[in-house]
């Protein structure tokens, strides 16, 4: 199963990228962050919302692992 | 409320739709719309909402206009520096459209204020530049019950939506807690790409003419974001969450005592030694042995020229860490006090430091 990630503001610039295709077995939004900030630590220091398949969710959504996943910071700028 | 003879000549173009019609122009004309902030997003909201014919136009802003506003902030001349952004988009506006009645508050929105300004409202839109304005707006939109149409950059992304419509969600119900103070910059920290707020503050005027028509889908539970680099554009729901609504309404009669900088973490915890800019100045005056580290990049004005300034960008702080004393009392600065404390934070926690002190407010003032 391979999630559909896409990356928004501070989250793209913390990870180097504005989207990726991510394999593994993550069973919630909540396993999907603790691997991802394994993978970027400088995340630990951004807030955002996660979206799947086009919804915002909370940290206790359940993924089937399939999905497309926005990861959303707020911005502050006007 | 009827149009004269010169009305529509003017919005002939709109008479012509006939999802507008007379009516519509009328309802325009009708509209009480306020737009919180004459900045990047402000300039073209009220830009358009003067164009189409809104009759009462609220602009409140404590700002003033700067040279390095003129980028992106499009009602505003070199004439204007120095100027009260409010005054400023009024006059300009006032030339545009003279059918209009600008209302001009060349304050800072605060919780004092922002109750009985909102309820002369229909609409308020946000083109604020903090986090702890956006709480505040979205928390009097909640309180008074009017629709507030939220624009927010960085960069070259945007996002837009409309909150508290119709039962729709509200900003909390998206961002429930403001992120950790400093750790999210604005336009005046990191840059923005010049239409940036040309386009999303289009889109923010837009969405208030529709719900001014009653036409088209309001993106009510809906939040656009658009990328200005690749013109990728998505549409993500978002569901209103009775807690976080309920939350605000239970505050109500707390609200003009809340304190959003404290919220939004700006009110720096306890161990932070806090300069005022007037204390600075004494310091200077009194040739007291102290260090001023600016934490600003080199082009930012105003400057502080005096012997015992360190220039230490913060994207590069740690470079420079070796050069700030750990001996004498340290002062670090920037422009609003927001990016100093990220500083301090970082020296304290990386370099331990004990020795810094964080001028309040920044150096804007100096």
């Amino acid at each position: 199963m391979t999630l559909k990630l896409k990356y928004f503001g501070m989250v793209a610039e913390a990870s180097g990228k504005e989207e990726e295709l991510l394999d593994g077995a993550f069973l919630s939004v909540q396993e999907l962050e603790e691997g991802l900030l394994l993978k970027y630590p400088n995340l630990s220091e951004i807030n955002f919302k996660v979206a799947v398949n086009q919804n915002i969710v909370e940290r206790d959504f359940k993924l089937k692992g399939d999905e497309e996943v926005a990861l959303l910071p707020p911005f502050a700028g006007g | 409320m009827k149009l004269s003879n010169e009305e529509k000549n003017r919005y002939s173009r709109h008479i012509l739709l006939d999802s507008v019609g007379e009516e519509g122009q009328e309802k325009l004309k009708s509209a009480k719309v306020l737009v919180v902030g004459a900045g990047g997003l402000g300039c073209p909201v009220l830009q358009y909402l003067t164009a189409v014919g809104v009759g009462i136009i609220g602009i409140i802003d404590f700002d003033i206009v700067d040279e390095t506003n003129l980028q992106r902030q499009i009602l505003f001349t070199v004439d204007d520096i120095g100027t009260n952004k409010a005054k400023a988009a009024k006059d300009r506006l006032e030339k545009l459209n003279p059918f209009i009645t600008h209302n001009v508050y060349p304050e800072k929105l605060t919780t004092k204020n922002a109750l009985s300004l909102f309820s002369q409202y229909d609409i308020i839109v946000d083109g604020t530049d903090n986090f702890s304005t956006r709480y505040l707006v979205n928390d009097a939109c909640v309180i008074t019950n009017k629709p507030l149409v939220y624009g927010a950059i960085y960069k070259f992304e945007g996002q837009v939506t409309v909150f508290n419509y119709k039962n729709g969600p509200t900003y909390r119900c998206l961002f429930p807690e403001p992120p950790k103070a400093g750790s999210v910059p604005n336009c005046s920290e990191i840059g923005v790409i010049g239409v940036l707020p040309g386009l999303i503050g289009t889109q923010q005027a837009n969405e208030v003419i529709k719900m001014v028509l009653g036409i088209g889908e309001p993106l009510s539970g809906k939040l656009l974001t658009y990328d200005s680099l690749n013109n990728s554009s998505l549409i993500l729901n978002i569901s209103r969450s009775q807690v976080q609504v309920q939350k605000v309404v239970t505050e109500k009669d707390n609200f003009e005592n809340i304190d959003y900088d404290f919220f939004c973490g700006i009110v720096p915890s306890n161990h932070l030694n806090q300069i005022s800019i007037e204390e600075l100045k004494e310091w200077f005056d009194s040739d007291s042995d102290f260090q001023l580290v600016d934490v600003r990049e080199e082009w930012e004005q105003p400057r502080v020229e005096k012997d015992n300034v360190l220039i230490a960008p913060l994207h590069d702080l740690g470079n420079f860490a070796d050069k700030i004393s750990t001996k004498k009392k340290v002062v670090v600065i920037c422009q609003h006090g927001i990016r100093s404390i990220a500083a301090i934070e970082q020296l304290e926690k990386e370099y331990n430091f004990n020795n810094l002190f964080n001028l309040q407010g920044g150096i804007i003032n100096w």
